[in-house]
């Protein structure tokens, strides 16, 4: 193994389904301590995109690794340090949640049996660890996702839209404990459909859609270029549109059915609060806008 | 440094580590799964039923035994006779569907469980994971036709006495060499019903759906024996995987016909052996897209 290597490594990644390119063209590096969002709408190529992660299945061409480990050159030991699930974890119903994780752990060696508690005492399922995985909600199914993944001590958690289908109690709970996985140095690779999930938890972002990476760097960055936008409410709104358009480092001027919106930095602002005082106009509100990253990824996938 | 070097390096490694799993972990927990499941137990249950349900028929009977079946003629002298026609029975449909039975959801169920990702992102191989089912289907074929001769040679000889049984070349042999052939027979039978589910198993990991796998192992079981009962083309009938079926009678003759043994080995094996390769190669190079 190259410990030098980045968690995830994806280079030029394709799948195909007959004339339907899921996967086009994909690079993603996901360095240490990342916790790294993958979002896209759904049919966006994301599930694929993991699969061929794990090596559940092949790219038609490109590359995956995994701490420097090809899973399809290497099979089980590239996902040495790795664990997550695609899509909703699957158990087997007729056996009993612990049952499900002494398979699991069975099946990962290394102590993995030593930590089924410890994991269950994590995810909160230690009293219905008995009960049939057949009875389980679709929140206790993820949450017992997780507690399969940690068995494995991962440095590299994938987690396929882990809160999908959970009440907003569950999906509280979920993001807590991915947040609190993520403080104790695992990576993770979080792939979701909701932007307010990424903006929570995450600090890098690749934005995919139709199965290309639309956006791939920071997330503060990314929402920083939508910095210096405004929203004003005055008692005189006619008016306060046309003192800011007088002003030429006030650009983006726009009438809108609750006040004015432009563009302008800070310290203009500053001035034209002052102005519009000075001219008797009273302010009832004034706010930034910042661009939601919804916003932001419609904006990328209509261009 | 050298690959035997390596080899040891990786070992010690291992070691450190607590050990890597395999296929013994797989097996160990295919078998886990297959008792907790009621399919399993449905298959073991006919493979007791059948007998008994013969054996019952036979005593409310008093006279005559089942007609144009090896060893028929002989159950109300001995009851070792009644496992033989068992065998004879059995290989219709009974045996064939109760391998099928496992041997073809041992893939498919994962398939339809979504549970081949869960198995497939831990830390065993893709070979090893078909291993570990190839042998767990097998252990299931052997137990359950295991069963149905044990069941059917106790009851049949509590029923109808352990006597000296009539071979097929009319002499008679002690009851030790009855049960001995017996066994060596059960093992002769094993190998077309072991082909059996090898086709069962092709079919699980190609279809990715049980019933289809079920279904198909016994169709291609009754095409092989229509293909067997039409005279036309009888220069097939000794490749027939059905036909090989019948091989454990040649150990029922004096002196012992080796011939038919002979063939139902390499005849299953012809059989057993690309569908178990093709079912690898399947297995190992298939995208998991399910669940």
């Amino acid at each position: 193994m190259t410990t030098s290597a980045p968690p995830i490594e994806a280079r030029g990644l394709v799948k195909r389904y007959g004339h339907i390119t899921a996967v086009d063209d994909v690079d993603l590096t996901v360095s240490g301590g990342d916790v790294y969002g993958y979002l896209g709408p759904n049919g966006a190529g994301k599930t694929t995109s993991l699969r061929m992660l794990l090596g559940l299945i092949r790219p038609d061409s490109g590359s995956a690794r995994l701490f420097g480990r090809d899973p399809l050159a290497e099979g089980a030991r590239a996902l040495d340090g790795v664990a997550g699930f695609v899509e909703a974890p699957r158990f087997y119903p007729y056996m009993s949640g612990r049952r499900n994780l002494e398979m699991a752990a069975a099946l990962d060696g290394d102590g993995a049996a030593d930590r089924i508690d410890e994991a269950l005492e994590t995810v909160d399922l230690t009293d219905r660890a008995a009960d049939k995985v057949g009875g389980y909600s679709h929140g206790m199914r993820q949450r017992l996702g997780i507690a399969g993944a940690l068995l494995r001590a991962p440095r590299l958690l994938l987690l396929d839209e882990p809160t999908t289908g959970l009440d907003p109690g569950g999906m509280r709970d979920m993001r807590a404990l991915i947040k609190r996985l993520a403080g104790q140095g695992i990576t993770v690779l979080l792939s979701s459909h909701l932007m307010g999930e990424v903006e929570e938890l995450c600090d890098r972002v690749a934005i995919v859609g139709n199965g290309r990476v639309l956006y791939e760097g920071s997330l503060p960055e990314l929402i920083a270029t939508t910095a210096g936008h405004y929203e004003l409410r005055t008692t005189d709104d006619i008016y306060a549109a046309e003192l800011a358009s007088r002003r030429p480092d006030i650009s983006d001027v726009e009438r809108t059915p609750d006040g004015v919106t432009f563009a302008a930095d800070q310290s203009v602002v500053a001035e034209l609060t002052i102005a519009l005082g000075l001219a008797g106009v009273g302010i009832h509100a004034l706010q930034a806008r910042t661009a939601s990253l919804e916003e932001l990824f419609f904006r990328m996938t209509e261009s | 440094m050298t690959t035997e070097a390596i080899t040891i390096e990786r070992t010690r490694a291992r070691r450190r580590r607590g050990g890597r799993p395999g296929t013994a972990a797989v097996y160990r927990w295919e078998l886990r799964k297959l008792v907790a499941q009621k399919r399993t137990f449905i298959g073991v249950g006919a493979a007791v039923v059948v007998p008994l349900i013969f054996i019952v028929a036979m005593l409310a009977d008093s006279t005559g035994g089942p007609e144009g079946v090896p060893f028929g003629e002989y159950v109300r002298e001995t009851g070792l006779a009644i496992p033989l026609v068992c065998l004879s029975f059995g290989a219709i449909w009974l045996l064939p569907l109760i391998t099928a039975l496992v041997a073809g959801d041992i893939v498919a169920a994962e398939d339809q469980n979504g549970t081949l990702k869960t198995i497939l992102t831990r830390s065993v191989d893709r070979s090893q994971v078909f291993a570990g089912k190839l042998l767990a289907a097998l252990t299931y074929t052997i137990l359950v036709l295991t069963t149905f001769v044990g069941i059917a040679t106790v009851v049949g000889g509590l029923a109808f006495g352990f006597d000296p049984l009539t071979t097929l070349s009319g002499t008679t042999i002690t009851v030790g060499r009855g049960l001995f052939l017996i066994l060596v027979g059960t093992l002769t039978y094993a190998m077309p019903l072991i082909a059996m589910g090898a086709i069962a198993l092709l079919l699980s990991t190609v279809t990715r759906n049980s019933a289809a796998a079920v279904v198909g192992t016994l169709m291609v079981s009754i095409v092989l024996q229509i293909l067997g009962a039409i005279s036309a083309l009888g220069f097939l009938e000794p490749y027939l995987l059905s036909e090989q079926f019948n091989a454990w009678q040649g150990l029922l003759r004096e002196p012992i016909d080796w011939d038919p043994i002979i063939r139902a080995t390499w005849v299953s094996a012809l059989y057993a052996v690309p569908a178990v390769a093709c079912a690898f190669t399947a297995f190992l190079r298939r995208d998991v897209t399910g669940g």
